[in-house]
């Protein structure tokens, strides 16, 4: 269900740039536009190109420092291992690709979730971590999501999900495709119990991620130029046999087909956010 | 029996014997019966050895045998009665997904649904190699929230390579339309029970498979992502198929140690597609004790029926901390 190809990403991924914060005088090229940058003036606009604002990928602290008030995030399930439990191997095996992502990114899995207030309203809020073996959801994932929702329910908050995955971990075999089921089945919960949930879709958003919680928020926001689907483009282009249209599964393709409510930049996602969310939690008592 | 053109490598010897044995039985059986014997007794031996020790890959090989039972096989011999509906409301029928009622049995009336795979060129294009597009799913949640309504147990046949990756299939929103069913599935207030006959294909499987009991065939396969579509992401190489399907842990018996799946139903001695009556019989007293379980359960409370359904999914996954 993950289609990522690393091969390809320059190809799939218009919108790319340099992973970890980069020192003064370092210049990078827009992969939308073509203009040269100072690599410190993208990460002033938020991970923007200045020049055309096409979003580059932001890094989840980063992220978690834009939507969140300052020092209110208090993270839960950090604790939270990945175990290798078909003992799978490729040309790696699975228990090395964690070691070498957790090495590499400083983090246990591909999610980091916990209590959080964006402008004083409070909320279970969630952050895939894109960096992490590409946000895919195995066991470690989907535990986190479901203790999310559930907490949600227990605290009587409203649920906020930032959503960048290549979809489930093949490395967990059946067990990350069950988390599809999982994570929706509390979430189904959570909305009988009436609270809200937003899903807001990064880039990019595909496969089981896709086809379970993150397409179901009761609003779903998007980042622009975010590619969000259920099978990846390469997958379709070769069943279809054909090039597929510019702009195709992009956010602004989803909006007109109908399938997210608004897309909102970066700069405006907090504002929008805490707007968003008390309007949703603003029901007669 | 069998024709060759349809045996998989492995099921080519043994074919070949039973081709042998007919020829034999044609030309009159008299002087031949002690041969005769001989090489029946041979035949049944080879299957045997054969089939005890299928490796994940004949198995997948198994699961998409172009003769094995479609859900419409099944349907036909435990559902007298099947009276099939159509279409999702709103856009169109899917012919990949297959919806209707019937008295399971003759006995319990029952909410049907499957993936249906054609048999032939013609019939698999119309029914787009089992492989549903969002509206297939739509009228999957709308034949589902009627037999919540109504009463109706569900049950559910799955069989499907995948849900369809196409440029009309994503436009239409796909990702959604399974979201929801799995969403509709967690909480429907009625008894379901899913039999995994074939292939198991990645969330368009699970799309109609959310389920208080999951059954398996033994010959079955279920997996997050095709062994092809596996070994050409991590191995970037399509020919390690074989490899990955032995990673992936996608057998039915793979499934039960995993806790996924509640049940393996076996198969008659070669597969399913050898004897589909015997099967049918096998899958209709399975499915038919289970509902009587679960039927119990809801009569006396819902609320217990949906806790167990969702402490079902709550425990899958393995981590540690
Ligand atoms: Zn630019």
């Amino acid at each position: 269900m993950v289609w990522w190809d690393r091969k390809n990403k320059a190809t799939e991924r218009p919108a790319s740039a340099p992973k970890r914060s980069v020192p003064e005088g370092l210049f990078q090229k827009c992969t939308a536009c073509q203009a040269v940058l100072d690599t410190s003036r993208v990460v002033e606009a938020l991970r923007c190109c200045p020049a055309c604002g096409a979003h580059f990928a932001m890094p989840t602290e980063e992220r978690i420092q834009l939507v969140l008030d300052p020092g209110s995030f208090q993270e839960e399930d950090a604790a939270l291992e990945p175990v290798d439990a078909l003992g799978f191997r490729d040309t790696r095996g699975y228990g090395e690709r964690l070691r070498l992502a957790q090495e590499a990114v400083g983090v246990s899995d591909a999610f980091r979730s916990g209590l959080g207030t964006i402008a004083g309203q409070p909320a279970m809020v969630g952050f895939f971590v894109f960096e992490f073996m590409g946000g895919s959801m195995g066991s470690v994932v989907g535990e986190k999501v479901t203790r999310l929702f559930e907490r949600a329910e227990e605290r009587r908050l409203p649920a906020v999900i930032f959503s960048a995955s290549g979809g489930a971990r093949m490395q967990e075999g059946i067990l990350s495709l069950m988390q599809m089921a999982k994570t929706t089945a509390a979430l189904a919960r959570l909305r009988r119990a009436g609270l809200p949930y937003v899903s807001v879709l990064l880039h990019p958003t595909t496969g089981g991620v896709a086809a379970s919680f993150a397409m179901l928020g009761d609003v779903i926001l998007a980042e622009p130029g975010a590619l969000i689907g259920f099978a990846g483009p390469r997958v379709i282009e070769q069943t279809i046999r054909q090039k597929l249209p510019e702009g195709f599964q992009r956010s602004e393709f989803l909006l007109e087909h109908g399938m997210i409510d608004a897309i909102v930049p970066r700069a405006e996602l907090r504002q929008r956010l805490a707007q968003v969310l008390g309007l949703l939690c603003g029901g007669v008592p | 029996m069998l024709s060759p053109r349809h045996a998989l490598d492995f099921e080519r010897p043994i074919v070949e014997l039973e081709q042998k044995i007919a020829e034999l039985r044609a030309v009159g059986e008299a002087q031949l019966g002690q041969e005769l014997q001989q090489l029946e007794w041979k035949a049944k031996r080879l299957q045997q050895e054969v089939f005890a020790q299928l490796t994940p890959w004949q198995k997948v090989q198994l699961s998409r045998h172009p003769l094995r039972p479609f859900s419409l096989d099944y349907i036909n011999r435990l559902v007298p009665d099947f009276f099939e509906l159509h279409g999702d409301r709103a856009f169109r029928d899917d012919p990949a997904v297959l919806g209707g009622l019937g008295r399971w049995q003759g006995g319990q009336a029952v909410l049907l649904l499957g993936h249906q795979k054609g048999r032939g060129t013609q019939e698999n294009l119309r029914r787009n190699f089992g492989m549903p597009r969002p509206e297939g799913y739509r009228k999957g949640r709308r034949l589902l929230e009627m037999a919540a309504r109504l009463r109706l147990p569900v049950v559910s046949f799955i069989d499907t390579p995948g849900a369809y990756p196409g440029l009309d299939a994503e436009e239409r929103g796909q990702a959604e339309a399974i979201a929801k069913n799995l969403e509709v599935m967690a909480g429907l207030p009625v008894p379901i029970v899913a039999v995994v006959i074939g292939e198991g294909g990645s969330g368009g499987a699970l799309a109609l498979g959310v389920a208080d009991r999951i059954l398996m065939l033994e010959y079955a396969v279920y997996s997050v992502i095709s062994p092809e579509g596996c070994a050409a992401i991590l191995w970037k190489d399509p020919d390690k198929a074989e490899t990955a399907a032995q990673q992936m842990r996608m057998t039915a018996d793979d499934l039960l140690a995993l806790g996924v799946v509640d049940e393996v139903l076996r198969e008659p001695p070669g597969g399913a597609h050898r004897d589909p009556d015997a099967m049918a019989q096998t899958i209709g007293a399975a499915v038919r004790r289970h509902l009587d379980e679960l039927s119990g359960l809801f009569r006396t409370s819902v609320e217990s029926l949906l806790s167990m359904r969702y402490a079902k999914y709550r425990a899958l996954g393995r981590f540690s901390g």
